[in-house]
């Protein structure tokens, strides 16, 4: 299989279309595995430039109430590492051009091994892996791995983020840069605060366009994406208020996907 | 011993050489912890991004003050005047005699709050004030060491919040009442498996939160570098008081220590200023709850697989996947699926020896202390004397050993009672 190299290429159609990237979340096996294919699609239909598919882990420290949740309901019915890149080529097969980066925390790639870990990435079509607890001081090995597999090692900073190790970061960066826009963990947010933009203004200034900054945590409306675009960044992340929906309409009713579908085009409407 | 690691000595890179020597009392080429946080492999740093400024502000704090004679008088002083320090070394006669060997007890019970936890919280309370952070958060198991940061939380007069699993805080009521009354908040937590590994989570996400105000008092060596660090320096006071008495005493050093391995932050205490003197041997003993083989215990050192927990590469109890499993032990204070880096690493450079015992066997152990000596144990440190028990004929009948009796029982009262009342209805 050539490498294709969907991230960048992805980014750089939507520069030319004047767009920032609208990238859900979903966790993996929520409510089922069954039906994570089915909500990605939903969410590609929707508009989804990217998707986040988060391998859930059972001490998820960055995640607020709603992800937790959400990975307890996906661990109660038998998610599991292998199950996440089964449905990840699954979702391959229906998402086009659609990059699919995993979203996780560091001890499920180092239980699978990390260089398998990555191997398999590349074999079930994932472009990118974003590890929530992994800084850049660890992060070597799973570095390395990427590289050799071409997979993007996605990094993350955060208002706390002082600009010495921002450098540090940014000279790693790869595929995007994941920006944290709050103190806090995830969660959708009623209204975006005043450190979000000052962030989004601080960081895009010293990548200067040498990355993507996409941004997220306590994004749940169009209003949100409107703002954070308007700061500067290059794409948006939005994680708990998808999970909210799917975790309020369930499995059984059939509306869900409709809404999910609704709400993903509102988000990506407001990108353009 | 293992010296891979030299320049962990930058660990302490702001303090001139000499001053090092003599405060610290060890040699330095034991590399622990290098500049990375790491004990040969274990610990390290895997945190959320947005940690990673606020650990580096904490070990700036503590590698700046912590030597310092001004800090470690002021240390000194609340230990002894405050915590009750030194703290006896006490020879168990009639647990000798039973035994077959001279058995000395490290009395941490008789510390303030009951528990060798107090000796932490006071230190990594010092270091807070000095950093300006005005909020102490804490995760809680056995209530023991949420205790010790309410007390400190009440007597230096920052607002105070102890995370606790559910579970715990329903079968160690005693202590959540006792935090309330020091005016500390105590939040139980009902995710994952309601436990300390629950609570710690929880305290992480609110520090993620607060960071500015807010001062993470971690109350084992586990957690991200410098935790294990600060925690075993703060802790340390145990090893080197029993080193002092035991000398005076007998002249002579113990054949063997003796400590119960939760997080490991008595054991390593216990244990650091003798990881030198080869001819002690250091037995560190976890909660084998209801034996190895149901799966139901907290051996992590014995039968955990290594991976990361709470910001520290170590040895983990976890399924194929990496999902962390659900721990048991009949002692709150031993129930977490982790363990220190440091502990892992010892044991793997074979200096820490690592057993195990039952439930059964630390109740065994706790009435027999309580019968022969008048003292009622924690169920912690049961498991330490069960351990040394079912070794000591081992032992010559002037072999010396140590056993840290990490806390008082008061705590357990209710889980021995129920215990004893169903075994005496069966
Ligand atoms: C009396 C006592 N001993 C031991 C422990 C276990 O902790 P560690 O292994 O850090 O000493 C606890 C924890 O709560 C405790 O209360």
């Amino acid at each position: 299989m050539t490498m294709v190299e969907r991230i960048k290429q992805t980014f750089e159609a939507l520069k030319e279309k004047n767009e920032a990237a609208f990238i859900p979340f979903i966790t993996l096996g929520d409510p089922a595995p069954s039906f994570s294919v089915k909500i990605a699609k939903a969410l590609i239909e929707g508009g989804a430039d990217i998707i986040e598919l988060g391998i859930p882990f059972s001490d998820p420290v960055a995640d607020g109430p709603t992800i937790q949740a959400s990975t307890t309901r996906a661990l109660s019915q038998g998610m599991n590492t292998d199950k996440a890149f089964e449905l990840a080529k699954k979702i391959r097969k229906i998402a086009g051009k659609t990059p699919l980066v995993f979203l996780t925390y560091y001890n499920i790639v180092l239980q699978r091994g990390v260089k398998n870990f990555f191997k398999d990435c590349s074999l079930s079509g994932v472009d990118g892996v974003i590890i929530a607890d992994l800084p850049v001081e660890e992060a070597e090995p799973a570095f390395k791995a990427a590289k050799s597999k071409n997979i993007n090692l996605i990094f993350i900073v955060a208002p706390s983020t002082s600009d010495r190790r921002l450098n540090i970061v940014l000279e790693k960066a790869d595929g995007f840069l994941y920006v944290v826009s709050l103190y806090g963990t995830t969660g959708a947010r009623k209204s975006l605060q005043e450190i979000t933009k000052k962030t989004i203004k601080r960081i895009t200034k010293r990548a200067k366009g040498t990355v993507p900054c996409c941004v997220g945590f306590g994004i749940s409306k169009p209003e949100h994406v409107l703002e954070v675009v308007r700061a500067g960044a290059d794409g948006v992340i939005v994680g708990s208020a998808i999970v909210d929906i799917i975790s309020k309409y369930g499995e059984l009713k059939n509306g869900v996907l409709e809404k999910v579908k609704l709400y993903a085009a509102e988000m990506k409407e407001a990108t353009k | 011993m293992v010296n891979k690691n030299r320049n962990s000595n930058e660990n302490f890179s702001c303090v001139d050489e000499g001053k090092k020597e003599e405060l610290t009392g060890v040699d330095l080429s034991y590399p622990c912890p290098d500049i990375r946080g790491r004990f040969g492999e274990f610990g390290g740093r895997f945190v959320p991004e947005i940690l990673m400024p606020a650990l580096e502000e904490l070990e700036e704090a503590f590698k700046k003050i912590y030597l310092t004679p001004k800090f470690q008088e002021e240390l000194a002083y609340h230990l002894r005047d405050f915590a009750g320090r030194p703290t006896p070394l006490y020879l168990a006669e009639r647990l000798s005699e039973e035994f077959g060997c001279k058995v000395y007890l490290k009395r941490e019970d008789l510390l303030h709050g009951g528990a060798h936890k107090l000796n932490n919280t006071i230190g990594q309370a010092l270091l807070a004030r000095s950093m300006g952070k005005t909020r102490l958060i804490a995760e809680t198991g056995a209530g023991q060491h949420g205790f010790a940061t309410a007390i400190v939380g009440a007597k230096f007069g920052f607002k105070t919040k102890i995370y606790m699993g559910l579970e715990d805080v329903k079968r160690q009521k005693h202590n959540v009442y006792r935090m309330r009354l020091l005016g500390a908040e105590v939040c139980p937590v009902y995710s994952g498996s309601k436990t300390l590994k629950d609570a710690i989570n929880e305290a992480l996400r609110d520090w993620i939160t607060n960071l500015e105000t807010t001062y993470y008092l971690i109350g084992s060596v586990v957690g991200p570098h410098p935790y294990p660090l600060i925690v075993r320096e703060f802790q340390r006071v145990i090893g080197r008081e029993i080193k002092e008495q035991i000398l005076k005493k007998e002249g002579r050093f113990p054949s063997a220590l003796f400590a119960c391995i939760g997080g490991g932050s008595n054991a390593i205490g216990t244990f650091y200023d003798f990881i030198k003197d080869e001819e002690v041997e250091l037995i560190g003993v976890e909660a084998g709850g209801k034996g190895l083989s149901t799966g139901l215990h907290s051996a992590s050192l014995k039968a955990g697989t290594e991976g990361v927990l709470h910001g520290a590469y170590t040895l983990l109890l976890q399924d194929k996947y990496g999902q962390i499993s659900h721990s048991h032990s009949v002692s709150a204070g031993l129930d977490y699926p982790g363990v220190g880096p440091e502990h892992t690493f010892l044991k793997q450079i074979h200096r820490l020896r690592v057993e195990t015992a039952t439930d059964d066997e630390a109740l065994e152990a706790f009435k027999l202390v309580c019968k022969l000596e008048g003292i009622i144990p924690a169920l912690e440190p049961s498991h330490a004397i069960a351990y040394a028990r079912k070794i000591a004929e081992k032992f010559d009948q002037d072999d010396i050993i140590v056993i840290t009796l990490s806390g008082s029982g008061a705590k357990d009262l209710d889980i021995v009672r129920e215990y004893f009342d169903i075994e005496e209805r069966v």
